[in-house]
């Protein structure tokens, strides 16, 4: 049940009030009332806020796709203190997929295809521009969304093509859309502390989300938490994405990424199922240009992303065929049973679940 | 119909039926976490959310009654029926000692094999070899076995369990205090009567226990709040529950499970755990059980009114029947609920508290 304008404002922290006023006026949260989103003990409060712009824009609608992800490689240049998944060429565990083995994971059928990898020190620039084409080839009714900025700033950096020569070249090839990875945290401590300088900045990563954008490649973003970052950090962060949206607009969703400890453990445990609410709720709150927040159901399990459809999120990823594969270690699970858990997510819930493409079309709303 | 809830809770007034059935149909999640919480910290001013280090072990798991959502028991003669002699449930007892437990939840199935005489040796024996673990042995329906058994009134078994040393009982058996929910499923158990009988006997007695109730199945709103009534107004008469512990059935390898694929999720568990809290207003705690919902929704109810992390269980056999294992250590318990946004305490079987972290 949507709150309306109407509807008793229970909020506990009377230090809401004025942000409840600005929220139902439309009118732009500060980045001190974004701190205060995040350091409120009243959780509800915020979250109430936030299901309140999500339900202004999509009503009791929550999104998802039927998609797989892919990931050409795992060989990476980069040694990021936060990343279980990079290894180096020739280490153990490291896999190097041919362009056939990636048409292989493809079953026909499959609405969206997302592609991300590591920065590999010897593929050039030209085999992934290959395996778009034979992916888009192979498969046209697969959308095809592919390479972060970090990658596409890779190009630059490895083989010198400059970010809006490889993305014209790849959308050509049959890209359609990026993945909003990359970003981790836009702080200049952390990218020292954590290991990441090697990587674009925010700077270049908005620029390369900028150049998509005006190239009508429709992007996402994302924010690593739950490590180490500060408060102002992640608010900094989110105020840095909707300063880029108001110039470029492209971006269609947000997805807070929750640190997966691992054996990486910049922290003893993962950061609580609360924190992952407050998040999603704060992020709607202060990126109020931005269509969709998104509750990552591998990250934050699929309890907490059913509850964060009440916290503001209008979005759970998709059915993401190769985690579940990955999940259950060998077993050929039916493609229905994936689809189902996705709707037993929203429906838990009581939204409204609506199928869709990789630009957000609606494809059907399964009531 | 949320306002007036809100001042009834605030002005102490108990919630009527109609207040209950919307709370539980219609209220949206959020606003009733909201007015749960605010009562919480009406009745409990301080952030203190208390476990109690436990174990869960079991006697026999044979079983004469046949209920449809149990995947644990086992019928007389089936080649994996098992039963304990005193001595092996004591290595058990013993074990969870060592592990620093200070409470042992015991239950097993209806037995018709086992004298009285076995039951009232196990709390004995437990109370002399283990002066540091309560027995909070046996839900009301092996109490009405036993009673059967031995061809004694429930007060004269309540009695001599007393007497050998029992304190507490738990709360388990009681699936939905419903009539219509027990021809469904559990036929041939001693139905809401039956346990609320041994409860209020027990109570009259000095005894002490908790009330549980297992949702998720073939129960209707007005059958949860019949349970929550029935509770409510037991719960009038002499005030022993301690604590209100709902929890989800679990559907693997029962026979519901033809009919019932998936337990109810974690929205149903915390609007649940939210009506108890204020529906229930003359229950001291209500408990959110990370074991049974999982650990991340279990730190969210802590949100939803619960005051209470259960326990942490370093056995448990029943939900494992139904292949839903979860295990956890003091140490992750403090952890989660300090996490949560709470200061973890350590309690008795009884509420008491024994060491705050």
């Amino acid at each position: 049940m949507p709150l309306t304008a109407s509807s008793p404002a229970v909020i506990r922290d009377p230090r809401l009030l004025p942000l409840w006023e600005n929220v139902r006026a439309g009118r732009r949260l500060t980045r001190d009332e974004g701190l205060l989103l995040f350091q409120t003990e009243d959780l509800h409060g915020v979250g109430r806020m936030a299901d309140f712009a999500k339900s202004r824009l999509h009503g009791d609608r929550v999104f998802f796709v039927m998609n797989r992800y892919v990931n050409p490689t795992n060989v990476c240049v980069l040694s990021c203190s936060f990343c279980d998944f990079a290894r180096k060429k020739g280490e153990a565990g490291a896999f190097e997929n041919s362009i056939e083995d990636v048409l292989a994971m493809i079953k026909p059928g499959t609405r969206e295809v997302h592609i991300t990898g590591g920065h590999h020190p010897d593929w050039p620039f030209e085999y992934f521009e290959r395996m778009i084409a034979a992916i888009h080839a192979a498969r046209p009714e697969t959308q095809i969304k592919a390479f972060t900025a970090a990658e596409i700033d890779y190009f630059w950096r490895r083989w010198k093509i400059e970010p809006r020569e490889a993305l014209a070249r790849l959308k050509e090839a049959g890209l359609r859309s990026m993945p909003g990875g990359g970003a981790e945290v836009f702080s200049e401590r952390l990218r020292k502390l954590l290991h990441y300088s090697g990587k674009a900045d925010a700077e270049r990563w908005c620029e390369i989300h900028g150049i998509a954008h005006s190239l009508g490649i429709r992007t996402n973003a994302t924010m690593l938490y739950g490590h180490v970052e500060t408060l102002e950090e992640r608010v900094d962060h989110l105020i840095r994405l909707r300063e880029q949206q108001d110039k470029s607009g492209g971006f269609l969703t947000f997805i807070p990424l929750s640190y997966q400890v691992g054996t990486t453990k910049l922290v003893p445990r993962q950061t609580p199922p609360t924190d992952d609410l407050r998040t999603i709720a704060a992020s709607r709150l202060l990126l109020d240009n931005f269509p969709h927040i998104e509750a990552y159901w591998v990250m934050i399990g699929e309890a907490t992303a059913s509850l964060a459809l009440h916290f503001g999120a209008s979005d759970v990823n998709g059915t993401l065929e190769e985690e579940k594969i990955a999940h259950m270690a060998m077993a050929e699970s039916p493609p229905g049973l994936a689809r189902e858990q996705v709707l037993r997510i929203i429906r838990d819930a009581r939204k409204t679940p609506v199928e869709r493409d990789a630009l957000y079309n609606v494809v059907a709303v399964r009531n | 119909m949320l306002s007036q809830i809100r001042e009834s809770a605030q002005a102490g007034k108990r919630l009527d039926r109609a207040e209950g059935l919307w709370l539980l149909t219609e209220a949206p999640l959020l606003e009733l976490g909201s007015l749960a919480q605010e009562e919480r910290f009406r009745r409990i001013p301080d952030k203190r959310v208390t476990f109690v280090i436990d174990s869960n072990p079991n006697y026999t798991n044979v079983c004469v009654t046949d209920c449809q959502f149990c995947a644990f028991y086992r019928k007389p003669g089936d080649k994996e029926a098992y039963t304990l002699t005193v001595d092996e449930v004591m290595a058990k007892v013993e074990a969870a000692s060592r592990h620093g437990a200070t409470t042992v939840l015991l239950q097993g199935g209806h037995n018709p094999a086992l004298p009285l005489d076995y039951y009232l040796s196990l709390v004995r024996e437990t109370r002399r070899r283990f002066p540091g673990v309560t027995p909070h042995f046996f839900t009301a329906s092996e109490i009405q076995t036993m009673a059967q058994v031995a061809g004694k009134p429930v007060a004269e078994v309540l009695a001599l369990l007393k007497e050998s040393g029992q304190t507490t009982l738990p709360g388990g058996g009681a699936e939905v205090l419903s009539e219509r929910v027990r021809k469904r499923i559990e036929p041939k158990k001693g139905g809401p009567a039956a346990w609320l009988d041994v409860h209020r006997e027990a109570h009259r007695q000095g005894l002490r226990s908790t009330a549980t109730m297992m949702y998720g199945h073939v129960e209707a709103p007005e059958d949860v709040l019949d349970h929550l009534d029935a509770i409510r107004e037991l719960q009038d008469e002499f005030g022993g529950f301690t604590a209100f512990v709902p929890w989800s059935f679990k559907p693997g390898n029962t026979l519901l499970e033809k009919w019932i694929k998936h337990y109810k999720g974690p929205n149903a568990y915390l609007r649940m755990l939210a009506v108890s809290r204020l529906y229930l207003d003359n229950f001291p705690h209500v408990q959110a059980s990370w074991f049974s919902e999982g650990k991340r929704a279990g730190q969210v109810a802590l949100h939803w009114g619960a005051d209470d992390f259960g326990g942490t269980l370093f056995e448990e056999n029943v939900h494992a029947a139904a292949d839903y294992v979860n295990k956890t250590t003091v140490d992750e318990v403090v952890a989660l609920i300090r996490d949560a946004g709470f200061t973890p305490a350590q309690r008795t079987t009884t509420y008491e508290i024994l060491r705050t972290f």
